[in-house]
């Protein structure tokens, strides 16, 4: 499983290859195969407990429009949807939709939730982006200086950070940002991804990306792309300082473990200097455990994203979703959600393959 | 240390984290009593809310008339209050309170669950188990703030009174947990399972619950307090993003960080910096705290990651050996708070 990986590299630990299955085929693409089937169970799963728990305090329309419509318009409309059907009926053929790509229609706007992936979905891709960046920026190098100095004051401060950094809601980090750097320093933006002129210009851009970097980069305008950089500054930074600290102790745990390793030593009697044996030796082993929680962390990226832009009002697929989840429509809602499922599983089982290509071990 | 110390004082030393607060030197004993204080300072807070608190969580006016709305910090209100009119040092006060019957009763539900489970799930194996971890494996993968969402839609459906918001609140964040604590206790009750203890009781004729909850139970069940001590800052942000997202328990049930926090965001636009900051800290402050405790924990009870006392203290071997209440047998995971947040 995915999520069973050490934190910490620890060779008696970790499965030998099966050699059962030698000869019978190749051990990766087995491997390949089992991951890949396990989506489906992870996935039907999410959807069933999704399905079940929106289904269980009523029908969707009433719980959206019970205050604006009467009775018989409700019944109507309930009748006219399918929702008096019984719920299994409604379950296999949520179910069959799902399979189809099809998230179902929000309520209250009419519009299909696969479109709402298309349209908000690139402004959370965008916005994961640049906290990833700041994450992996921030994080790596001072995980490897803390590992270095392990129990002196360098290493104390930068866990105390860590540990403050996974302290503070990613909510609060933005405001306190937000208040410091926008409302009183007044040198970036207040919220949003671009002000208003630059949005335009960005919309009616032919085929665009909606990926707003990319797109003031083919608009060729150093405005729109300085525009589009300083709305992006604060919300990276409260979503990417999170992720940060949780990097930092990754690494610097998978250091720690790899620094006491034989080959280390003989390498610092060869007389290799401690930046590389740090950098190169100590670093590149501890990479693997790294790189496979670095995937699970898309789950909380994704959490996070959708404070983090209800903070900055980025409009993305979180900022969506409370917009949906204020006005009671569960089946937008519900449909998010499950999209996000999907994305999370699809993920997950993306950064197992990169770890089972880079380590036979994880194999199994 | 020739002298023998009195029965008051051994027993003293056992008990659980005075034992490690001697255990641990330098940097780690730093870090283990600053999280103790902050998490002694929030439990008392939220014992004493109403000593502490000035007003009620809801009171909106005194004899002298309403307070008014995003009153600056000082004189009658000592830090101010929020858009809606209430006193932000009460809400800060009462919040803790909220916080911690949230966490208790989240985590003491997600405990019996997880722990049921996992002990049945990994003492009974067949196809029980394999559904069980297929199951919590894709519950645990996914963002646990979009659950405890889906959850509290379901759960939450018009509660207004205090302890039906604390219920709903925490019933969202036990469905969240309990694949946690369920993935722990399976897999020692799995390694337990052949431990010779067991089988001597199986051939001595003890029935299957008995050895379940007698002999695997109690030794399944040493690393729970770690976790504990884990899952409710996790449990603490998690209320906080719920609230945050609208999602809590309503300001006039209770008082909530989270929420007053999502109140204060259109007050940061403007300057208003009072309303956001002291709930905001006080999550800081709590989290910090019991992760603090947690984290020191944590590396205690891993050999691999204690710092040992110097060789020329001649602490007595007693001390220096691993008596911690955990295993520490290295085919244990080290537990990491952060790793499993989401």
């Amino acid at each position: 499983m995915s999520q069973s990986a050490p934190a910490v590299i620890n060779p008696a630990q970790s499965e030998p290859p099966t050699r059962r299955f030698r000869g019978i085929t190749n051990p990766l693409a087995r491997f390949l195969i089992v991951r890949f089937l396990l989506i489906f169970p992870t996935v039907f799963i999410l959807v069933t407990m999704v399905f079940l728990l929106m289904r269980s305090i009523g029908d969707p329309i009433t719980a959206a429009l019970g205050d604006r419509l009467t009775a018989a318009q409700l019944a109507e409309r309930i009748s006219a949807a399918g929702y008096d059907r019984p719920l299994v009926v409604q379950y296999f053929e949520y179910l069959g939709q799902v399979f189809t790509g099809n998230f179902g229609t929000a309520i209250t706007d009419g519009r299909p939730v696969s479109e709402l992936l298309v349209t908000y979905g690139s402004a959370t891709l965008e916005l994961a982006f640049y906290a990833v960046l700041v994450a992996l920026v921030v994080g790596i190098p001072l995980g490897m200086v803390a590992a270095y100095y392990r129990d002196k004051w360098p290493d104390a401060v930068l866990r105390v950070a860590a540990i403050l950094a996974y302290a503070t809601p990613v909510f609060f980090a933005g405001l306190l940002l937000k208040l410091v750097f926008a409302v009183w320093l007044k040198v970036l933006p207040v919220a949003g991804r671009a002000s208003t002129r630059t949005e335009l210009q960005l919309t009616t851009l032919d085929n665009k990306s909606g990926i707003y970097l990319i797109d003031a980069f083919r608009l060729g305008s150093p405005a729109a792309i300085g525009d589009v950089l300083s709305h992006a500054v604060l919300p990276g930074l409260a979503l990417g300082l999170l992720t940060a600290g949780i990097f930092l102790r990754l690494v610097r745990t998978n250091v720690i473990g790899s620094l006491s390793m034989d080959y280390v030593d003989a390498a610092r009697s060869r007389g290799v200097s401690e930046y590389r044996l740090v950098r190169k030796h100590a670093y590149k082993p501890a990479l693997i455990p790294i790189i496979t929680v670095i995937g699970l962390q898309i789950a909380l990226l994704l959490g996070g994203a959708v404070l983090t832009e209800t903070t900055f009002e980025w409009k993305g697929l979180g900022f969506k979703l409370v917009e949906y989840l204020g006005a009671r429509d569960f089946v937008a809602v519900q449909g998010i959600v499950v999209l996000l499922a999907v994305i999370v599983a699809l993920t997950n089982f993306i950064v197992d393959i990169i770890a089972a290509i880079i380590d036979p071990r994880v194999r199994y | 240390m020739t002298t023998t110390p009195s029965r008051f004082v051994a027993v003293w030393r056992k008990l659980p984290i005075v034992h490690q607060v001697r255990q641990s030197v330098g940097l780690q004993r730093g870090m283990l009593v600053a999280g103790l204080i902050l998490t002694g300072i929030f439990l008392l807070t939220a014992l004493f809310a109403p000593l502490l608190a000035p007003y009620g969580f809801s009171q909106l006016r005194d004899e002298e008339g309403s307070f008014g709305a995003q009153v600056p910090p000082g004189g009658q209100h000592i830090l101010g209050t929020t858009v809606g009119g209430y006193d932000v040092l009460s809400r800060v006060i009462w919040g803790s309170r909220t916080a911690l019957l949230v966490i208790v009763v989240a985590v003491a539900l997600s405990i019996f669950a997880g722990v049921l489970l996992g002990l049945v799930s990994g003492y009974l194996g067949s196809w029980i188990d394999r559904v069980l971890v297929v199951i919590s494996d894709a519950v645990y993968a996914f963002p646990t703030l979009l659950l405890a969402i889906v959850a509290a839609i379901a759960i939450s459906g018009g509660q207004s009174s205090f302890w039906g918001g604390v219920f709903a609140a925490a019933v969202s964040i036990t469905v969240v947990y309990i694949p946690q604590y369920f993935r722990v206790i399976r897999a020692e009750t799995v390694r337990i399972k052949s431990e010779a203890y067991v089988e001597s009781a199986k051939v001595i004729g003890s029935s299957t619950p008995r050895i379940m909850f007698r002999h695997v139970f109690r030794n399944a069940t040493r690393t729970l307090p770690l976790i504990f001590t884990l899952n409710s800052s996790e449990a603490i942000l998690t209320l906080a993003g719920l609230g945050f997202l609208g999602f809590g328990i309503e300001p006039s049930a209770a008082a909530e960080w989270g929420y007053d926090l999502n109140k204060s965001i259109s007050d940061v636009t403007s300057g208003i910096w009072w309303t956001s900051l002291f709930p905001g800290l006080a999550i800081v402050l709590v989290v910090l705290g019991i992760t603090l405790v947690g984290e020191s924990l944590n590396d205690l009870a891993d050999p691999r990651l204690r710092t040992r006392r110097r060789a020329d203290q001649s602490a007595p071997a007693l001390e220096t050996a691993p008596i911690s209440t955990l295993d520490l047998n290295d085919d244990i995971d080290s537990i990491d708070p952060l790793e499993a947040r989401s």
